[in-house]
């Protein structure tokens, strides 16, 4: 069964009644024959740990009360191995447990025995796990149960998605046909009250720090009693924060809190939280899934939305009553995310969701899961092929997927055949598949799980060495831990760098095996700014909308006065396009030639288009020499004069979107990407076959990496079509290259093309215009020189 | 952007010759104690005068090593190795061959050859005098590998061998040098050559030999003053000051 409640609507607690039913009216048939032999009669699956330990305690409560012999235990990875142990020999009636919990306790022999009495799984916030190669691991972990067990049945939870049809069908074995769980819907909650902050400020034409409300955003902490702030990344954050801390002058008890974080700051954090102390928590998505953090009553979401049902669940954060409205004030950051806000607010209020569609099942994840079956009991490939389907992401698996799978767990699946007798997994007699030796099981154990984050090294505040000694200065060893960092952000910086972090900036000295060392440096200003966009770009709903709303002048009139201006100047100086069409615009400026285009697919899929439009235009001999995008267009500059060159018929839009880009072109930059490289390697780490934790005393993680990048090279040019570069493709369809995405709009403008070449910038391209050369000014400066910036190109935009 | 013929550079290729005191294509000069080489693209020296190559650090076999240990990298490796080696070795038609020691990523890694490989390997010895240097990876290579097999070979003021001392005219590897650049917020890793005039250190050959960054102690210790990173780009080599790198 799936039950869809929005936040608040007590449906945890919904989910356990069936259970607390069954366990407390003996004699009970799921207890077995007598009462005393205790069984594991359901498992309780959410995406946080911190989640599972809630829940426990929520539970605990009213089985306390109604004094009901019901036994409720967690299993995280924080749970000591003694207990462990004992919950195999003894489980439960109820556990708690994450979904990379539950893979191992599936890997193991004495998985039959401790499932077979299983009645009832409950899966927490299905919403979120379906949408990652977590969700694919647990409906393979289902899959297992369903054969295991019998007559377990599950429920799950969820907040209100676009396609409860498709979540349904994760839910139950899928056998041939599409089959699909009853969706219970709990309706009736207060319809949130959302606004957009009517600045009296003047609206940025770019950026995303949204600086110029800061004042307002802070009256509105001051105004309620606790305030989240939402804001889309890291950096952010640590921005946020800082300048609030600044114009602090009522000493308001305001917090941070982000996924980079050390833990133990998090958890204070938390407590204050829970303990109703804190006026304002600035947070990134750390904040956003389900834990409950008492009292708050105002939602503030600094920038773009990027998504309707996104922002449905941030606003839900506030007030966890059913009865009473969540309230959430938005704040653009910038005049096209007024346009996003405008559209957003009108799906919450039509209460459309745009969650992404279900995924099809990693097939690095189904290497992990395979190699996991190859640790408990022996299987035969044919009856795991069987099972494997039902699982709704892998219903349709074809055979030689699943064994080129197989043979990829077993001897790497190379077409040279030359690690036979270094096999992972074999074949005994009988024709099972058992793992061949007891480090494989052991390895399998240390890595389970999907989740393979950016390499990350520790950030340890140390004391300053003196000036001037070079690279060959002795630091201090110890210091305090600040948090962690991605890798990629410090290869990037040079000693004496300074930025952002944990609420301070710091200055960047050295980095000793996996740690950064840094020490508080006395700027008022970060050197670089450690901005990247937001993980998530624009949903494809989103922008839809706003399309339509640039095609509706009416609609406008609902817009701040000075972005209607702004559209109004457009339209009169270029075009505004129309909701099928997109505009390319051409101009000349500075000694270059600009083309810019308004996709509006978000920042990924723009970046990924740009990669290729360079390589067309280079070989069309338009000499491009780079190029920028954002969420909603991407502007390239060149030598060639582009007017004239489509004037005179040298250079032709329609060949130059043409859907074919996607082939050759795409392959051949796929072969450099960093990003792709970087897909490669959460691939090559998902499927096993480069370890992340090590057994024994291979400590330093920078001894044994192995760098995937020389893997990623040398695979793609031997065997291209091997499983684990199948998966990286699949996973940069959707992922960080976002190429479905890209192929959809190709699709969509195919034919609606429409050229405006202009003597000099439009008003629409002021924005995307602004976010050249960003990476190359700094701090309050940037602010002041994209203002600077800002006016010169406003004024141009302006001119007739 | 540098445009020359019209060839437009790769995106690597143009942050690398932002920083570079001079770009060549393919093939860099570059001075060890007065006899001039070339430091080539592929990671190859090449003495014009004694029409000598030099490469290092093959590594050979390193997948298959890690395969022993239950890592099961892609075997191909090796032939990848082999097939580049060809590749410099058909440009330069070289009298002999020097291979800087490491050739062979473990004691029994040539064992594990491929009879493919192994035929490879012969037919490029053939035809020329080949000298396999030992390292810490291979310290006793077998005689029925062809070749000959040496600690280290002096030539013409030049001493080849594996492990870099520092000595003036001194030709080594071992240390797989790389350069990390950064502009503008961007940044970029490649293999180089590593060399202050007076001596030099190779870049690894292999397909799988990962680097060693230049600005660790290690190349503190060889090269007292600054030393240049002749670094090896998509499509020509940069030459890069020491200290402009990360």
């Amino acid at each position: 069964m799936l039950l869809i409640a929005p936040t608040g609507a007590g449906k945890t607690l919904a989910g356990f009644l069936p259970t607390l039913v069954e366990l407390s009216c003996p004699p009970s048939p799921a207890r077995g024959e007598g009462s005393k032999s205790r069984a594991l009669h359901t498992l309780y699956i959410s995406p946080l740990k911190a989640l599972a330990v809630d829940i426990a305690r929520n539970l605990e409560a009213p089985i306390a009360e109604m004094e009901l012999p019901i036994r409720v235990e967690t299993r995280t990875g924080d749970t000591p191995v003694s207990r462990r142990q004992r919950q195999r020999r003894y489980p439960p009636d109820i556990l708690l447990t994450t979904p990379e919990q539950m893979a191992l306790l599936l890997a193991s022999d004495d998985a039959p025995f401790l499932f077979s009495s299983l009645r009832r799984v409950v899966l927490d916030e299905l919403h979120a796990l379906v949408t990652s190669k977590r969700g694919d691991l647990l409906s393979l972990a289902l899959a297992r149960l369903w054969r295991l067990a019998p007559r377990m049945r599950t429920i799950g939870l969820s907040a209100t998605v676009a396609e409860p049809e498709s979540l349904a069908r994760f839910l139950v074995p899928q056998r041939g046909e599409a089959n699909a769980a009853d969706i219970v819907t709990a309706g009736g909650a207060a319809a949130p009250v959302v606004e957009m902050l009517d600045t009296r400020e003047r609206l940025p034409w770019a950026g995303h720090s949204a600086r110029h409300a800061l004042g307002e955003v802070y009256d509105l902490i001051k105004r309620n009693r606790t305030a989240l702030v939402f804001v889309n990344t890291r950096s952010q954050a640590e921005m946020l924060f800082q300048d609030l801390w600044r114009i602090n002058d009522d000493g308001l008890a305001i917090a941070l809190h982000h996924g980079s974080l050390d833990v133990a700051q998090r958890r204070k954090v938390e407590q204050a939280m829970t303990a109703g102390r804190l006026r304002g928590v600035v947070c990134t998505s750390s904040l956003d899934l389900g834990v409950d953090w008492g009292d708050v009553d105002l939602v503030i979401n600094i920038g773009a939305p990027k998504g309707s049902s996104r922002l449905m669940q941030r606003i839900g954060r506030a007030n966890h009553r059913l009865d009473e409205a969540s309230r959430a004030v938005l704040v653009p950051a910038n005049r096209f995310e007024v346009l996003e806000c405008r559209v957003a607010i009108d799906a919450v209020n039509e209460n459309a969701q745009d969650t992404p569609p279900l995924r099809s099942g990693a097939l690095d994840v189904l290497a992990q899961h395979v190699l996991g079956c190859a640790c408990g009991e022996p299987f035969h490939a044919d009856r795991l092929y069987d099972e494997v389907r039902t699982a709704a992401p892998y219903a349709n698996l074809t055979r030689a997927d699943f064994d080129n799978v197989i043979d990829f767990v077993a001897t790497g699946g190379y077409a040279l055949k030359t690690y036979e007798r270094f096999a992972r997994i074999r074949q005994d007699k009988d024709g099972r598949w058992r793992v061949a030796n007891p480090r494989v099981r052991q390895s399998y154990r240390l890595n389970v799980g999907t989740i393979v984050e950016e390499a990350m090294l520790k950030v340890k505040l140390v004391r300053s060495r003196h000036r001037g000694s070079g690279s060959t200065g002795t630091i201090a060893r110890g210091g305090r831990m600040l948090g962690e960092i991605e890798e990629y952000f410090i290869e990037g910086l040079v000693a004496g760098d300074t930025f952002v972090f944990g609420g301070e900036i710091v200055r960047y000295e050295a980095l000793v095996e996996d740690q950064v060392y840094v020490s508080r440096a006395n700027d008022d200003h970060p050197k670089v700014p450690s901005y990247m966009g937001g993980k998530f770009p624009l949903s494809t709903y989103l922008a839809e909308r706003v399309r339509n709303l640039l095609d509706d002048k009416r609609a406008w009139n609902g817009l701040p006065d000075q972005v209607r201006e702004w559209l109004s100047l457009q339209a009169s100086f270029s075009r505004v396009p129309h909701a099928r069409e997109m505009i390319v615009e051409t101009f000349p400026r500075a000694g270059k030639h600009y083309l810019v285009c308004y996709p509006f697919e978000g920042r990924l899929a723009h970046q990924t288009l740009g990669m290729l439009l360079t390589r067309r235009l280079e070989r069309m001999r338009a000499r491009p020499l780079g190029f920028v995008a954002n969420e909603y267009a991407l502007a390239i500059w060149m030598l060639g004069d582009a007017s004239s060159m489509i004037r005179h018929a040298r250079l032709d839009l329609d060949a130059l979107f043409d859907p074919d880009m996607l082939g050759d072109d795409l392959e051949a930059w796929l072969a450099e990407s960093a990003l792709m490289k970087r897909t490669f390697r959460s691939c090559a780490i998902i499927s096993g076959l480069i370890a992340r934790r090590f057994t024994g005393e291979e400590k330093s993680r920078r001894q044994v990496l192995f760098s995937t990048d020389l893997v990623y090279d040398v695979l793609r040019k031997h065997q291209p079509d091997h499983v684990l570069l199948r998966a990286a493709r699949a996973d940069a369809a959707t992922g960080l290259l976002d190429i479905r995405r890209l192929s959809d709009m190709l699709a969509r403008i195919k034919g609606r093309i429409t050229h405006k070449p202009l003597d000099h910038i439009s008003p629409l391209a002021v924005p995307v215009m602004l976010e050249i050369g960003r990476e190359a000014v700094y701090g309050e400066a940037s602010d002041e020189l994209l203002a600077e910036a800002a006016e010169d190109l406003v004024r141009e935009a302006m001119e007739r | 952007m540098i445009y020359e013929n019209d060839e437009p550079l790769s995106d690597s290729d143009h942050l690398l010759s932002v920083l570079a005191i001079n770009d060549a294509l393919p093939g860099s000069p570059l001075l060890v104690a007065a006899v001039e080489f070339v430091a080539h693209l592929s990671g190859a020296l090449f003495w014009e005068q004694e029409r000598l190559l030099v490469v290092s650090d093959l590594h050979l076999e390193k997948g298959s090593s890690f395969a022993t240990r239950g890592v099961l990298l892609p075997p191909y490796d090796t032939q990848a190795t082999l097939a580049r080696l060809a590749t410099v070795v058909a440009h330069y038609d070289p009298r002999i061959v020097i291979a800087l020691g490491d050739s062979f990523h473990d004691r029994d890694a040539h064992e594990r050859l491929s009879a493919a490989d192994r035929d490879a390997l012969a037919a490029l010895q053939a035809p020329r005098d080949w000298i396999w240097i030992s390292g810490n990876h291979d310290p006793a290579l077998p005689s029925d590998l062809g070749g000959v097999v040496a600690t280290e070979v002096a030539l013409g003021g030049i001493v080849f061998r594996h492990e870099p001392t520092g000595e003036v005219g001194e030709i080594a590897g071992h240390l797989h040098p790389k350069a990390r650049v950064s502009t503008r917020g961007r940044s970029m890793e490649r293999r180089c050559f590593a060399s202050d005039g007076e001596r030099a250190v190779m870049p690894a050959f292999g397909a799988y030999a990962g680097g060693l960054s230049i600005r660790d102690r290690a190349f503190a210790r060889i090269f007292s003053t600054d030393f240049v990173a002749h670094v090896l780009g998509d499509s020509r080599m940069h030459a890069i000051a020491a200290s402009r790198c990360c």
